[in-house]
Formats: C-alpha cells, sequence, structure tokens
C-alpha cells in the first residue's frame, strides 16, 4: 500500500479519467486552460465548424499578450498595432471568448499580462492542478507544483470541447541542485547551466522534478524562471513540490481559497511531494557552487557557457551566423540592445534586480535597453516602488506588458546583426528579427551590459553599488 | 484524411535542432487561418526580407511534386510549441518527416495533422542524409519505412496515432465517445 511515488506519478493519477491501454493513450482531466490570441483562433473556428459548444468555460481563463504593442495607445485610445492582422487576432479572441461566455484579461483588465505570469499572480495556478495552454512556456506553472504543459492548437480545440486530453505517459526525469547560489548568481543562471548540461533534447520525453537546497531556497518567482526553461531542453513540463513558500505566495490571490478552504488546501498540498525511495527514470545531480553568471553564445539555448568562458569551436553554423571567433570571450563584445522582460524574467523580483544595477547608472550609449514588465500588475507594482523611474533615468524604455521581443510578434523587434542580450528564452536565428543575434542572460547581466554596451559579467557593476 | 501508404523520393536538410521559428517565423503566426502557410515555411531559410530569393536557399532545388519526405538532422521541430509548423510544411508539399529524434510537441502537432514523423535510428538518418534523393516507401501500418539500396526499417508509432492516421479518425471523436466518463470524473472529484 505504501508505494513511493513522485509528485509526478500523484498529480497524473488524480487526473486520469481513462487510463492508458494498449491502443489508447490516457484521457487526462485538465483543470485550467489558459488561452491567449495566436493559438487559439483556429480552435475555436473547429468547434464551431462542428457545432460544438465549450466544455467548462469556467475552466478557461484568456488574456492578450503575444502580438499585442507594448506602447501605450494615442490620445484616441488607438494603438500601434504592427499590422492589421495582428488586431484582427486579438479582435477574434475578445469575439470568441464573449461568446463562449470564457473571463478575458483584455486591454481594460487591471491583471491582464503575459499569460503565464497572470496565471500565478491571480492564484489561477495551484499545486496539484493540470494546466495546459498553446505556448510551451506553460511549464513555467510547474513552480507551484502543477502539471502544466504547451499544446498544439488541435488539443487547444480538444480542451475547449472535452476539458481532457489525450496523453501517453511521460518519463521522469529529477534534477536535483544542491548548494548556495554564488553571489550574482539568479534563478536564470541555474537554468542555463542545465540546458547547457543536459542539452536541448536532453528531457525530450520527461517531465523534470526540480528539487535539492538551491532550488528550496528560491522564491516562487525563481522557480517559476527554472520551470519556465524546461521545454528548452526538451522536457514536457516542469515541476517543484509546494512548500510554505509556495503557500505563503498564494495566500490572499483573487482565485486562492480562503477560509477553511484554504487549510483544507494546504493540507492536501502538502501531499504533493515525491515520497523517500521513490524513483526517477533518470536523475541529474548538480552542484550550485559550479554555476557562475551563464550566458547563450549560440543558436539555441544549449549553448550556454559561463561569462568568463571562451566561445568554444565546433558550432560553424552558429559561430557564422553570430559572427563570433571561437576561443574568444564574450565579454567585451558589444550590445546593441538590452531586453529585460518575457515569461522567464519580467516579475517584480526580475525588475528590481535589474534596477539595482542601473539605480543611478546610465545606459552606454549606442545601446537601447528595453523593459518589459510582464503583466499590468507588475507594471503598477514597480512603479509604486519607483523602478520605473531607475529604468527611465537610466535611459531605458518602461512599457506596457506583453510578450513583446522575446518572439517580436509585435513588431518589437531588433536590426539585422544587432547583438541583444535578452533575458527571455529563445536565441534561435531570426526569433528576435531577421539577422538578429540574441545571447540568453539573467536580469543582472543584462542590466550591467546595459550599462557598458559591451557583454559583462554583473559581479564587476554589483561590488560597486551603492 | 486518411493516410496508409506514402511512396515519394526524399528530400534533406541536413541541420540538427531545426526549430519551429526557422520552419515558420512569428511574424506570420498573426493568422486566423490555418491555410496558405506553404510561402511562410522555411522563410528565412529561402527569402531575404525584400521576398527575393536567397542564392544559398537551401530548398531551392526541393521538387516538390515528388520529394515530399523531409529528411532532417535530430531534435526536429524543437522550441515553441506553434502548430503552424505542421500546418506549414504540409501545405508547402511534406508529407513525412525523417529524423532521429523530435521534439514532442512538434511530434504531437504533427501527427494530429496528417504530417508523419518517422523516428529512425542515427544510422538510418545518417544514410539517407548521405544518399540524397532516395525513393521511399513508408507503410503506417506496418510501420516501416523501405530505402532503396538500403532496405526496410521500422518504426515507433503508437496504435492509436496509426488507427486515427490510417482511418481518418478524428482524437476528439474518441474522446467526446467517453463523454460519460467525463461527466463521471467531475462529479466524483467535485470539478
Amino acid at each position: 500500500m505504501s508505494e513511493a511515488t513522485t509528485l509526478f506519478e500523484k498529480i497524473w493519477r488524480r487526473h486520469v479519467v481513462r487510463p492508458e491501454t494498449a491502443e489508447t493513450p490516457a484521457v487526462l482531466y485538465i483543470d485550467l486552460q489558459l488561452l491567449h490570441e495566436v493559438t487559439s483562433p483556429q480552435a475555436f473556428a473547429e468547434l464551431e465548424r462542428r457545432g460544438l459548444a465549450v466544455r467548462r468555460p469556467d475552466r478557461c481563463l484568456a488574456t492578450i499578450d503575444h502580438s499585442t504593442p507594448t506602447t501605450p495607445p494615442d490620445a484616441d485610445g488607438e494603438y500601434a498595432w504592427h499590422t492589421d492582422q495582428a488586431r484582427t487576432q486579438v479582435e477574434t479572441l475578445y469575439r470568441n471568448c464573449a461568446r463562449h461566455g470564457i473571463e478575458l484579461h483584455g486591454w481594460d483588465s487591471p491583471n491582464r499580462g503575459i499569460v503565464h505570469v497572470m496565471g500565478p499572480e491571480l492564484g489561477a495556478t495551484r499545486p496539484g492542478m493540470t494546466i495546459v495552454c498553446g505556448d510551451s512556456h506553460t511549464a513555467t506553472h510547474g513552480a507551484f507544483g502543477a502539471l502544466a504543459f504547451g499544446i498544439g492548437t488541435t488539443e487547444v480545440g480538444h480542451v475547449l470541447a472535452s476539458q481532457c486530453l489525450l496523453q501517453n505517459k511521460p518519463r521522469t526525469l529529477g534534477i536535483r541542485v544542491e548548494g548556495e547560489l554564488r553571489p550574482g548568481v539568479t534563478a536564470k543562471d541555474v537554468i542555463l547551466h542545465i540546458i547547457g548540461r543536459i542539452g536541448v533534447g536532453g528531457g525530450t520525453g520527461s517531465v523534470i522534478e526540480y528539487f535539492g537546497s538551491t532550488i528550496r531556497d528560491m522564491d516562487m518567482e525563481g522557480r517559476m524562471t527554472v520551470c519556465n526553461m524546461s521545454i528548452e531542453c526538451g522536457a514536457r513540463a516542469g515541476l517543484v513540490a509546494p512548500d510554505e513558500t509556495t503557500f505563503a505566495w498564494l495566500a490572499g490571490r483573487p482565485r486562492a481559497p480562503a477560509g477553511p478552504a484554504w487549510d483544507a488546501a494546504i493540507a492536501d498540498w502538502k501531499t504533493l511531494r515525491t515520497d523517500d525511495g521513490a524513483t526517477f527514470d533518470r536523475l541529474v545531480e548538480i552542484d550550485a557552487a559550479e554555476i557562475g553568471p551563464s550566458i547563450t553564445w549560440g543558436i539555441h539555448p544549449g549553448m550556454v557557457i559561463g561569462i568568463d568562458d571562451a566561445v568554444p569551436a565546433g558550432e560553424r553554423d552558429a559561430l557564422d551566423y553570430m559572427g563570433l571567433n571561437a576561443g574568444k570571450p564574450l565579454a567585451g563584445e558589444k550590445v546593441d540592445v538590452v531586453f529585460i522582460g518575457s515569461c522567464t524574467n519580467s516579475r517584480l523580483t526580475d525588475l528590481r534586480a535589474a534596477a539595482a544595477i542601473l539605480r543611478g547608472r546610465h545606459v552606454a550609449s549606442g545601446t537601447r535597453v528595453l523593459v518589459v514588465p510582464g503583466s499590468a500588475l507588475i507594471r503598477r507594482q514597480a512603479e509604486q516602488e519607483g523602478l520605473d523611474a531607475v529604468f527611465r533615468a537610466a535611459g531605458a524604455e518602461w512599457r506596457e506588458p506583453g510578450c513583446s521581443m522575446c518572439l517580436g510578434m509585435n513588431g518589437d523587434i531588433g536590426r539585422p546583426g544587432d547583438l541583444v542580450v535578452s533575458t527571455s528564452n529563445r536565441n534561435f536565428k531570426g526569433r528576435q528579427g531577421p539577422g538578429v543575434r540574441t545571447l540568453l542572460a539573467s536580469p543582472l547581466t543584462a542590466a550591467a551590459s546595459a550599462v557598458t554596451g559591451r557583454v559583462t559579467d554583473p559581479r564587476e557593476l554589483m561590488d560597486q553599488a551603492s | 484524411m486518411s493516410v496508409t501508404v506514402i511512396e515519394s523520393r526524399t528530400f534533406n536538410l541536413a541541420v540538427d535542432n531545426i526549430d519551429t521559428d526557422q520552419i515558420i517565423p512569428a511574424r506570420f503566426l498573426t493568422t486566423t487561418e490555418r491555410a496558405g502557410l506553404g510561402q511562410a515555411c522555411f522563410y528565412a531559410w529561402r527569402f531575404n526580407e525584400d521576398g527575393s530569393e536567397k542564392p544559398a536557399n537551401p530548398l531551392r532545388d526541393h521538387r516538390v511534386a515528388d520529394q515530399a519526405v523531409l529528411v532532417t538532422g535530430e531534435n526536429f521541430g524543437c522550441g515553441s510549441s506553434r502548430e503552424h509548423a505542421p500546418w506549414a510544411l504540409l501545405d508547402y508539399g511534406f508529407r513525412a518527416v525523417v529524423s532521429s529524434r523530435f521534439a514532442d510537441i512538434f511530434r504531437n502537432n504533427a501527427l494530429k495533422n496528417g504530417l508523419l514523423p518517422v523516428l529512425v535510428e542515427p544510422a538510418v538518418a545518417d544514410y539517407l542524409l548521405a544518399h540524397p534523393d532516395l525513393p521511399v516507401r513508408i507503410d503506417i501500418e506496418a510501420r516501416s519505412l523501405t530505402i532503396e539500396g538500403y532496405g526496410a526499417v521500422g518504426f515507433p508509432l503508437d496504435a492509436f496515432s496509426a488507427y486515427c492516421l490510417t482511418r481518418g479518425i478524428d482524437p476528439l471523436d474518441f474522446i467526446l465517445q467517453g463523454a460519460a466518463d467525463i461527466d463521471r470524473y467531475e462529479q466524483q472529484h467535485g470539478k
């Protein structure tokens, strides 16, 4: 009876509507589907073509984030849409949500934000849930001990119509990180280091559980950053077992349970942990002391080095695209743009970290800096703390929330050849605009590079920070 | 749409880790349709920003009419979950992709749209990449890929996907046939 099981297994079992058979995948119940404008229109159209209703509109939550401008509307309330098609896409989501009775956090909502920032902020993301979204960074919500993963548009339609998903059971990968992080090293450096270590396909077919003292000591924002990039090593999802840090973060959120229901929820959530003696299909162990500020140098997120390391040889195509010489460190390369934002690193703690470096300093001439908060709430909180004033005084652009330059769908892109230090999650060729070269790094490294206009180890500026 | 056998020739893109941003860049995702994305397929590899063809376009010599099987390096389809990637590949004219590793979400999305991901051993992929434009036959029921001059190799495909592909069965219909189970689950779990 006392079979030791993993956290993943516990959540999986709670959601099996029909078990997997030799012929058919499991039918898995989905507690929450998050929706945005880009990957949903064809799913709604398919439902309408078939004459199907949305089964549980109360288990859907929508926002607009990917193709929305991050500049404020003009005096007439008009937004600077990048294309008419982008506007049509957002209008289509408004129409679909109204027709099907789905809660949409549109322009007027004080909670609008990047879908993976907004869900946790509303307390819509809670331990033990299954959560899907037509977006691969849905893994972010795993930071709360929720099984959360990205799906395609056809599957978005499946969940709209049935609140269920067909799933073959993934394998499990345990990643244990032990020890205290060194100064200047953040959750972003940890996950970049992990991806560099196991490779961009190292997690394929698996759900990762992150554990160990380093993870336990991280705040929720850090855990979200780690889980967010699970997909960049190919994993379906990332998980962290919920604990007191999780409960404290969720308490009082709009959708979090309250009163006796809260106590009952906590009692249940405390059972959501991997039992002693349970095994993962594979285990990777990492010593936090090995991790320094990490940065990508190439064209996928597995091409990672320490900021002091030399660019490695052997990847001709990546070196050609990036215009880099093997054997030379990245530090010192001229930086054209710095982007601080995205579902990976746009939360209040990220903005505070960047502001701590930028306070009393100025962005280097010839370097453009965009700071894009992850949600309207974060934007307000940052302004209450005066962080916006720090960014503006330093010469950075303080924008409206959205995905922005992470994928450049809304027109926030670099110029061909630009070198961008970005706190986002993907450095694929052309991701931030045709010919743009992306270096993924932490908010600290991004801010330090903004000040010097060169790729910079943040510890150089932190020592002098007032 | 049902598929049982694909007989065609191979076309090689010998690149590892082809991500879905390469297959279709984000700026083409503002569409609310799923048709017509073939033009955007591998856009940045084929075209300059002004729309002129790139001299080094790796698909320049691709014959859409008889090279419907794309062979690539490992970890094909990594990155973004955009289903526009298989839509674009299908609209462009590919019907199957052969690789020694597929990213999970891409593989799922491809199967849901009748684009067949054929997972092979690295040695098989290496052979194909070293011998361009080979006649191949893919039999879904038998889960076999027959390569001229090499022989037949198997590939994994779960029973349900094979069933759906070969009979044109829609997975949503399958889920909805179990609506009573979903009702019961919701009642039992207070959902």
